[in-house]
């Protein structure tokens, strides 16, 4: 046997699940389950005007099928729309939350409670449809950031919700975003005001519980002029034999000379060996560079997840404006993920950098699928579009689909791919060398990352690295 | 220190060494030396662990040890090091961190502390200075973007750090020119010491000119067909190989 071919797939470490009570929607999706969603949360009645123009607007959509993946058809009748965490009341310190949901997001290690917190970091954590925690809130506040679960800001401060919501990505944008915005549950929100630069990176973790549940969080970041912020979304799931889908919509709004970095850190259940189960990850993140001079910069490290379906992507509208994607992308066992970003420039001398990196093992797929679009108006525009693959084995997929569009002629696009494939040699050299094998595909694959993992806040970069080398331990015999 | 007895090793099903002896002792030289495809570097392979080959016949022991019941790593870590003769590149990791990776490994499996980047610079400078190179070599990548020279001389890195008991130099001396060859026989003969031992797998006695071998033994056809002193290393250099053929090559 070549040292490639044998494969043990170490089980995922996030797969338990917690058993406590719920309050659960039933399954089904209509009108009422909106108004449902709605009452629960406590929404005013404009929001749930908007939901149910979302949701009317969706029943006249088709579920889009052009990634490449493959998949069978979602029964949307059959998923619970909203679920809970069942609580006596309303907890209002973390001492009045249910222990079983610190311990679940402690055994983690996204610890929240007062004693343990990661220094520096400020958590929200979200459990199915409710956020349980947000650490930190006081320390914020003091330096005038906004950071609340979305419900939390829909009461306290619905006039900024309201003027931005849906404004980077409107409900009609696309099947999975209009879903999003009839139900989605909870999320994170946060404002940046002028000229405030974030104390600490933020954080929110997800963590999907209940069966047959679908979760479709809302993120909502706005950085005003000045403003600097760096969040960080990190996710998992129990393992479960049915598919579950996750449909989010982020927005991010960056006014002049603001900056707004957004990493992620994806690691939902992917499925098992055979392609059992595993979260349906179908997502909407897009970033407007409103204003002149702002940056708006997308990390994302996918691992998890059956399929993954999502294009981080910035309108560069202000002239000046930059927007970055750097991404890490990995398939094994039967993974899909179809994913890469849209950069839309509008402003003058506006600048973008795609840095993409996919890593394909066992029978994984790994698309990286982007747009680079250079409008009229936007003079003296440049692009620099780097998709690395790497393959692992010799029954997985690698491709790649870059479009450009370019109608000014003054742009300048540079665009460099490359495939490899870690070869015998590659390891035999560092096992010579006293490395054991799985040792040097980590190091191997971390090198071919390096430059989207440099990106990553320091606190998660490591975090990032580890990820990886569990994601494929055993790929590589 | 190492007794190879009766080796019989293939590759895809092609058998390349026919029964080969050798015995090293600690603290000597072996030159192995041979025309091109007598099976000079499929030895050194077999010997390092390389998949692809497969031993089919015969034994090698290392230090008391049976060196085919080891994987590769494990015979490094006990003390085995090759410099390969075509050594691979690894994006995006630099030599520091590489050189400390397997220095590690090798000690962790030794009992032995390991270092942390610190305290490891240390142990880099002093060898940099015996390869002749500046501290900017640390930050590169590991062979990306190498001459062929600067290959080998990092090959000759790795052994200055990791500082094996058995190293085997695989075609070391190939595609280097004068001064570096200089450079890499001195770093090879600073290292040696009585409980250390070198084999040395050339096509040319060049090399030999600067590293003075205690036996030479001549591959031919995957058996050794002669050992001697060094002074068969310049016989073979004026007569050539075909005179030690078993026999005579037939004219097509």
């Amino acid at each position: 046997m070549t040292s490639i071919e044998s494969q043990v797939k170490k089980p995922y470490q996030y797969g338990w699940e917690t058993d406590i009570e719920s309050d659960t929607a039933p399954a089904g999706l209509s009108e009422d389950t909106i108004r449902l969603i709605s009452k629960k949360k406590d929404e005013p009645e404009w929001l749930l005007e908007w939901r149910l123009k979302a949701y009317r607007h969706w029943l006249t959509m088709k579920e889009p099928h052009w990634p490449n993946v493959t998949y069978g058809p979602i029964d949307y009748q059959a998923i619970h729309y909203y679920s809970a965490p069942r609580q006596e009341k309303k907890a209002k310190s973390l001492d009045e939350v249910d222990p079983k949901l610190l311990a679940t997001f402690e055994k983690l290690g996204i610890p929240i409670s007062e004693q343990k917190r990661l220094s520096g970091v400020a958590v929200d954590a979200v459990f199915d449809s409710v956020s349980v925690a947000t650490t930190f809130k006081e320390t914020l506040k003091q330096a005038g950031v906004i950071f609340l679960p979305f419900s939390e800001a829909v009461r306290e401060h619905p006039d900024l919700v309201q003027k931005y919501l849906g404004s980077v990505v409107p409900h009609t944008d696309n099947f999975f975003a209009a879903l999003n915005s009839a139900v989605f549950t909870d999320g994170s929100f946060v404002f940046v005001p002028q000229g405030v630069r974030c104390p600490m990176e933020l954080s929110t973790y997800f963590r999907i519980n209940a069966t047959a549940t679908g979760q479709f969080e809302r993120t909502l970041i706005i950085a005003e002029d000045g403003a600097f912020v760096s969040y960080l979304e990190g996710c998992s799931a129990p393992s479960r034999d049915e598919n579950q889908l996750h449909a989010a919509v982020v927005e991010l709004i960056a006014l002049d000379n603001a900056q707004i970095k957004y990493s992620t850190v994806q690691n939902w259940y992917p499925g098992d060996e055979e392609g059992r189960g595993g979260i349906y990850n179908f997502v909407t993140k897009r970033g407007a560079c409103r204003g002149k001079n702002s940056k708006i910069s997308w990390t994302q490290v996918e691992t998890g997840s059956a399929i993954t379906w999502k294009y981080p992507g910035c309108i560069l509208q202000g002239d000046n404006s930059i927007g970055e994607f750097y991404s890490v992308a990995v398939t094994n066992n039967r993974q899909q993920a179809d994913t890469g970003t849209k950069m839309i420039h509008i402003g003058k001398n506006t600048r973008s950098t795609i840095v993409s990196k996919g890593i394909s093992a066992g029978k994984g797929q790994n698309t990286y699928r982007g747009l680079v679009k250079i409008m009229k108006s936007a003079e003296g525009a440049r692009n620099y579009s780097q998709c690395d693959s790497m393959l692992i084995g010799d029954q997985c997929g690698a491709h790649t689909f870059p479009y450009i569009d370019v109608r000014n002629s003054s742009a300048i696009m540079e665009h460099e791919a490359s495939t490899s494939k870690i070869g015998a040699d590659q390891i035999f050299y560092c096992q010579a060398r006293g490395l054991k094998a799985e040792d040097a595909v980590s190091m191997i694959v971390n090198g071919f990352c390096k430059e989207v993992f440099r990106e990553l806040p320091m606190e998660f970069a490591v975090e990032a690295q580890n990820l990886l080398g569990i994601s494929l331990e055993g790929s590589v015999g | 220190m190492l007794e190879i007895k009766n080796l019989h090793a293939s590759v895809e099903g092609t058998e390349i060494l026919h029964g080969v002896d050798l015995s090293v002792k600690p603290g000597e030289v072996h030159a192995i030396m041979g025309p091109n495809g007598s099976g000079k570097s499929t030895l050194a392979q077999v010997l390092a662990g390389h998949p692809a080959y497969e031993v089919t016949q015969g034994t090698a022991t290392y230090e008391g040890k049976d060196l085919f019941d080891m994987s590769p790593e494990e015979r490094a870590q006990a003390g085995v090091f090759m410099a390969f003769q075509y050594p691979v590149e690894i994006k995006g990791i630099t030599n520091a961190y590489f050189l400390r990776s397997a220095l590690n490994a090798i000690r962790k499996a030794q009992g032995l502390p390991e270092y942390d980047p610190i305290d490891f610079l240390d142990v880099l400078e002093e060898k940099l200075k015996v390869i002749g190179w500046e501290d900017t070599f640390l930050n590169r990548n590991v062979n990306e973007g190498f001459s062929g020279g600067e290959k080998k001389r990092n090959e000759i890195m790795q052994l200055a750090v990791l500082e094996p008991k058995l190293a085997i130099l695989d075609e070391t001396d190939s595609g280097l020119d004068i001064d570096a060859l200089k450079t890499v026989a001195d770093a090879v003969n600073k290292l040696r010491a009585p409980d250390r031992a070198t084999v040395i797998v050339t096509h040319y006695q060049r090399l030999l000119n600067y590293i003075v071998p205690d036996f030479v033994h001549v591959l031919v056809d995957g058996k050794i067909v002669r050992s001697g002193g060094k002074a068969l290393a310049l016989e073979l250099e004026e007569k050539g190989y075909d005179w030690l053929r078993p026999e005579p090559a037939v004219a097509g």
